[in-house]
């Protein structure tokens, strides 16, 4: 009898195909499981609106429900509470870290003084001699820093 | 919600939507020719950003009028798109373009905050989440306004002359539309007309401090959103003619 502990667990193997081996359910993009009868209901919540990922996402998440042998699987989108980079969980964190990629600063709730603060470890050295060189990067969600220590860049997850 | 109501809403949600998506498609021009590569960067990740927004409000109108959201953008003539001027004037220099998103995006905010208190819930959950991810617009366009204002003769007159242009053009943006003053009523949107003054005082304040002249026509060119210019035709003409040409398409 398959439970929705298991289908959380098996949403764990859904990556995020911007940020390799981070789970959707570790990015905090997983917001429900619903089972009744045979039939599933996610919700999932979009980190940053325009990500492409997105359609990735979904398309991904429905795919491994079925894999479990439901046939009817729905997932919907909710906007609402809005995603904050503070649901990443600390594994998530760690995988991050060991990419290369700064994780976000936790603001609590209260954004705009971390969004103004430029503040990042290198996740390379831990030095916080560092510089925000471009808010924006290769995707939505990072910035572009060079560490002074390493003498090299490195991209930071932005807080929202 | 009676149909009356429920089409100002849909209406609403167009006007959102079509601002969003052709400043996006204008900003997306600037994709490999940006002045500087971390620019380049930079306002190619704006113009995603308010693709994203387009999508997130055409959804919203989806769910009232069953419209597809691909058949909204690719399948609609320049006469049925309810975008402002503003946005759909051609790039010229990087003054221009930068200046433009400037006062789209301390509009946006403005707007955003009301929108955040509406009654029709999906509406405020839309305009709480862009206005979070709006944050880091305006502080990097508000930056460059400063930069490129009180940088060299040469770039303060060019963001002069872009204000020169955009100034009347935004002012559209305020004009109350008959469908507004339908959701005003509800309480479902704010009017655009009472966020004027705390727009202009947050704009004057900055662009002022910035060494720019506030320019003294407030008269936007139109004030209907149907009135479109021919740039629009040639715009959508480019963006909509791969979906036209290959309808069933999928990717």
């Amino acid at each position: 009898m398959i439970t929705t502990t298991h289908i959380w667990q098996a949403l764990e193997e859904v990556k995020d195909p911007e940020l390799p081996h981070v789970s959707v359910v570790e990015m905090g993009i997983v917001r429900d499981v619903q089972l009744e009868a045979d039939r599933v209901h996610v919700k999932m919540t979009p980190t940053f609106s325009g990500c492409p990922a997105l359609d990735v996402m979904r398309h991904d998440i429905a795919a491994k429900v079925r894999e479990l042998g439901f046939t009817q699987v729905t997932v919907e989108t909710v906007l609402h509470p809005p995603w904050t980079s503070d649901w990443i969980a600390d594994s998530a964190r760690d995988k991050l870290q060991q990419l290369g990629i700064a994780p976000p600063i936790r603001h609590g709730g209260n954004l705009i003084p971390i969004a103004f603060l430029d503040v990042a470890t290198c996740p390379r050295c831990g030095s916080s001699n560092t510089i925000l060189k471009n808010a924006f990067g290769p995707t939505l969600c990072k910035s572009l820093w060079y560490c002074h220590e390493c003498q090299d860049g490195f991209e930071q997850f932005k807080a929202l | 919600m009676n149909a009356h109501h429920q089409s100002a809403l849909a209406q609403k949600l167009l006007f959102l939507a079509d601002d969003e998506l052709i400043l996006a498609h204008r900003n997306s021009e600037w994709t490999g020719h940006g002045p500087i590569l971390e620019e380049d960067i930079a306002f190619t990740n704006i113009a995603l950003d308010e693709m994203g927004h387009a999508a997130t409000w055409h959804r919203l109108r989806q769910e009232l009028t069953g419209e597809e959201v691909d058949t909204a953008v690719f399948f609609r003539d320049p006469a049925a798109y309810r975008n402002v001027q503003l946005v759909e004037l051609p790039n010229s220099d990087w003054a221009f373009s930068m200046l433009r998103q400037y006062l789209f995006d301390v509009y946006e905010l403005v707007h955003l905050a009301q929108l955040a208190a509406s009654s029709y819930r999906p509406l405020a959950e839309a305009a709480a989440k862009i206005r979070i991810e709006e944050i880091y617009h305006l502080r990097h366009t508000a930056a460059w306004v400063t930069r490129l204002g009180l940088g060299t003769a040469e770039s303060n007159q060019r963001m002069q002359a872009a204000l020169d242009t955009h100034w009347p053009y935004a002012h559209q943006l305020f004009v109350e539309m008959p469908e507004d003053a339908v959701l005003a009523e509800m309480g479902t949107a704010v009017s655009p007309t009472s966020l004027l003054d705390e727009w202009q005082q947050i704009t004057t304040a900055h662009l002022t401090q910035a060494n720019l002249i506030i320019p003294t026509n407030h008269t936007p060119p139109t004030t209907d959103r149907a009135d479109h210019t021919d740039h629009l035709t040639s715009l959508l003409a480019e963006m909509q003619s791969v979906a036209r040409q290959y309808p069933t398409a999928v990717w």
